[in-house]
C-alpha cells in the first residue's frame, strides 16, 4: 500500500473517530462547568474545574419528583435490572436449547419456532396482560418483577440452539462413555464450549435491560425503583448536573462490555 | 462361554434399512478382532451397538457373562476411539485422559498416577497441559488411545481410528496399535475399511458385507481361503482376478483358452479367480495374452491383459522384461485357483 492511500485512510478512520467521540466529549467537558458558565457561554470544549462538585452533588443528593432516591441508587437498580435480565436469559435460554437439541422431544423444532415467534411480540405489545400478572404475583414495585417479564431471550435461545447443532455427535458419544450423563454433559461440556457466546449474549442482554425504559416505568410507583434510564428523563436539575448524570450513565455498559470482552476475545482465540 | 458374544445381532433404522442383519460372533478375551467392510456395510452400526450408542433392533449382545442389550453405555465399562477422535477441545490432554476416571470417583492421586504413567507409554507425557487445538495429528490421535487406555475397559472398541493421518503416519501408529495391544491385552474390535489394515492388525478378521457376515477368520484364512466372491474380491491387494466361465467336468473354458481345475466337477455359471500374484509367467506357459499396460512399482510390476473381454492384472518381480504390447505367456496353477458358484457367491472345494 502507498503512503497516500495509507494516510488517505487513516483520515478517514479518525474522521470518523472525531465525529463519534466529539459529542461525547463536549458533554463530558460541559459537564465540568457550573451551570451559569454553560447557560451564558454555551456548550464548552474544555475542561472546566467544576468536575468534583457537579459529579458527587449528582450522585449523592436526592432527586425525582418526590426526592426520594439518589442517583447512585438508580445505579444500583438499573445495575440489579440489567444483570439480573442478562444473567437469566442466559441461563434459560442456554437450557432451553438444549433441551431443544438433545432431548428427543416430539416436535422440538415446532416448539423452538413457537419460542421464535415471541420476537414478535415485544413487551412494549404485551405490557397490559405482562402488567396484570406482575400485580397478582405481587411483584409490583420490586426487583422481580423488574427483571422477570423480560428475562427470558429468543434470539439468545436461537444462537445456541445454532450452536449446540454444529457440536459433533461424537463429543456427546464419547462423554457417555466417559461416564458424563446430561446435566454433567451439559455443565463440563456445552457450558465452557459456548463461553464466547454466554459472553456474546450477557453483553447483549444486559445493555438491553440497562436500556429499558417503559416497563420499569409503568410498573413502579415508588421512586425507589427507579433506574437510570428513567432518571434521565426526569433530571430537572441544573444543565451541568444532567450532563454530569449523562455521562455517568454511559459507563456501567461500557464497562460491562470491557470486562466480558476479554473472555470474548479469549475464547475466540482458543477455539482456533 | 467367550468373553464377548453377538447372538443374531440385527439393526433396522426407523426408515426401513436394514443395516446388520442376523450377526453372530464370539470374540475371546484378549483378542483382537478387525471388522472389514466397503463403506455403508454396518460394521460401525455393529461397533457402536457394542458401545451402547445405537440400539439394537433383536438379538443380544452379552459381554463377560451378562447382557448388555440395556446397560447405559457409561456402565458397560468400554472404551472407543473416534475417526475424528472426539477430544475434548475445551480440556487439556491431561482432563481430556481424566476425565473418564473422575466421573468414576477415583482419587486425585490415583488419577494423577494413572495419567501420568499412560502418557509415558504413549511418549504424550510433554504435551499434558496443552488443549487438542495446539497437537498435531498424530498426537490428537494418542491423546485419544490414552483415554481410552487409562480408563482401563473390558473392550476396547477402534472407530476407523486411522483415516485421518497421512500414509506414513498410518503405518507408524499402525504398528503402535498392534504393540500397545499385546502389550496390554485387552480384548480389541478395530473396524476399518482398509482390507491392509484389516490384515496387519487383526488377530481374526470378520468381512462384511451389506450388514452380513462374509467370512470370519485369521488373515491367512481369509487370504488364502476366502469363503465367497465377494471376500476374494475385497481381500488383497491389487485384487483378485475373477473370470466369469462354465466349468465342463474340471476344465474352465475362458475365452480360447482352457484351464484344467483338476476338479470332477460341473458347474454353468462359475468364477474362477487367480491373485495377481499366482500367475506364473514362464515362456513354456500354455496360455499366451498381450500385454495392454505395464506399471512399475520398483520391486514388483503389474501387467494389465485380457482373456477376450475380461479383463485381469498379473504382478510379478520387474526383473522380468515384459513392456506394454509385448506378448507374454503364463501357466495358472489348479491348486491357486479359487472357484466359486455364482448363483450363491459361494466357494465350491
Amino acid at each position: 500500500m502507498n503512503r497516500i492511500t495509507f494516510s488517505l485512510n487513516h483520515l478517514i478512520l479518525i474522521f470518523g473517530l472525531l465525529l463519534m467521540i466529539a459529542p461525547v466529549w463536549i458533554i463530558f467537558a460541559s459537564s465540568t462547568h457550573t451551570s451559569l458558565f454553560i447557560n451564558t457561554n454555551g456548550l464548552q470544549f474544555l475542561l472546566g474545574d467544576n468536575f468534583i462538585d457537579n459529579y458527587s452533588s449528582v450522585l449523592f443528593k436526592t432527586s425525582g419528583f418526590f426526592q426520594e432516591i439518589t442517583a447512585l441508587k438508580m445505579f444500583f437498580n438499573s445495575f440489579i435490572m440489567a444483570t439480573g435480565i442478562a444473567t437469566l436469559s442466559v441461563a434459560t435460554s442456554l437450557m432451553a436449547a438444549y433441551g431443544l437439541v438433545y432431548y428427543r422431544v416430539k416436535y422440538s423444532s415446532f416448539i423452538f419456532w413457537l419460542i421464535f415467534i415471541t420476537l414478535l411480540v415485544p413487551l412494549e405489545l404485551r405490557i397490559m396482560p405482562t402488567y396484570e400478572i406482575m400485580s397478582n404475583l405481587n411483584l409490583l414495585n420490586s426487583y422481580m418483577g423488574l427483571i422477570l417479564p423480560i428475562s427470558a431471550s429468543a434470539i439468545a435461545t436461537f444462537f445456541f440452539r445454532q450452536f449446540y447443532k454444529s457440536v459433533p455427535d461424537e463429543l456427546l458419544e464419547s462423554a457417555k462413555l466417559d461416564g458424563a450423563n446430561s446435566w454433567k454433559f451439559f455443565i463440563d461440556f456445552l457450558v465452557p464450549l459456548s463461553k464466547t457466546m454466554i459472553a456474546a449474549v450477557f453483553i447483549f442482554m444486559f445493555v438491553f435491560g440497562y436500556n429499558q425504559y417503559l416497563w420499569p416505568l409503568i410498573m413502579t410507583t415508588t421512586e425507589q425503583y427507579w433506574t437510570v434510564v428513567m432518571g434521565l428523563k426526569t433530571m430537572y436539575g441544573s444543565i451541568s448536573h444532567r450532563f454530569a448524570f449523562v455521562i455517568m450513565s454511559m459507563i456501567p455498559p461500557v464497562l460491562i462490555i470491557i470486562f466480558l470482552q476479554r473472555w470474548f476475545i479469549q475464547g475466540i482465540f482458543q477455539d482456533k | 462361554m467367550s468373553f464377548l458374544e453377538l447372538q443374531n445381532i440385527t439393526k433396522v433404522y426407523p426408515n426401513g434399512t436394514k443395516a446388520v442383519n442376523e450377526t453372530s460372533l464370539n470374540v475371546e478375551k484378549g483378542e483382537f478382532v478387525v471388522f472389514v467392510g466397503p463403506s455403508g456395510c454396518g460394521k460401525s452400526t455393529l461397533l457402536r451397538m457394542i458401545a451402547g450408542l445405537e440400539d439394537i433392533t433383536s438379538g443380544e449382545i452379552i459381554l463377560d457373562a451378562n447382557t448388555i442389550n440395556n446397560v447405559d453405555p457409561s456402565e458397560r465399562d468400554v472404551a472407543m476411539v473416534f475417526q475424528n477422535y472426539a477430544l475434548y477441545p475445551h480440556m487439556t490432554v491431561y482432563n481430556n485422559m481424566a476425565y473418564g476416571l473422575k466421573n468414576r470417583g477415583i482419587s486425585k492421586q490415583e488419577i494423577e498416577d494413572k495419567v501420568n504413567e499412560v502418557a509415558k507409554l504413549l511418549e504424550i507425557d510433554p504435551y499434558l497441559s496443552r488443549k487438542p487445538s495446539m497437537l498435531s495429528g498424530g498426537q490428537r490421535q494418542r491423546v485419544a488411545m490414552g483415554r481410552a487406555i487409562v480408563r482401563n475397559p473390558k473392550i476396547f472398541l477402534f472407530d476407523e481410528p486411522l483415516s485421518n493421518l497421512d500414509a506414513k503416519l498410518r503405518n507408524q501408529m499402525r504398528l503402535e496399535i498392534k504393540k500397545l495391544q499385546r502389550h496390554m491385552g485387552v480384548t480389541s474390535i478395530f473396524v476399518t475399511h482398509d482390507q491392509t489394515e484389516a490384515m496387519t492388525l487383526g488377530d481374526r478378521i470378520v468381512v462384511i458385507n451389506d450388514g452380513i457376515v462374509e467370512q470370519v477368520g485369521t488373515p491367512k484364512d481369509i487370504y488364502s481361503k476366502p469363503n465367497t466372491k465377494f471376500v476374494a474380491e475385497f481381500i488383497g491387494s491389487p485384487q483378485m482376478n475373477i473370470f466369469n466361465c462354465k466349468i465342463d467336468n474340471g476344465i474352465a473354458k475362458i475365452d480360447n483358452n482352457s484351464i484344467n481345475l483338476n476338479k470332477s466337477i460341473n458347474v454353468d455359471d462359475a468364477s474362477i479367480g487367480i491373485r495377481p500374484d499366482d500367475i506364473q509367467i514362464s515362456n513354456s506357459g500354455s496360455i499366451s495374452c498381450k500385454a495392454n499396460l505395464v506399471e512399475y512399482l520398483g520391486s514388483d510390476m503389474i501387467i494389465y491383459s485380457n482373456m477376450g473381454d475380461q479383463e485381469f492384472s498379473c504382478k510379478l518381480s520387474s526383473k522380468i522384461d515384459v513392456k506394454s504390447g509385448d506378448e507374454f505367456k503364463f501357466d495358472i496353477q489348479p491348486s491357486l485357483v479359487h472357484i466359486f458358484d455364482n448363483s450363491s457367491g459361494k466357494r465350491i472345494d
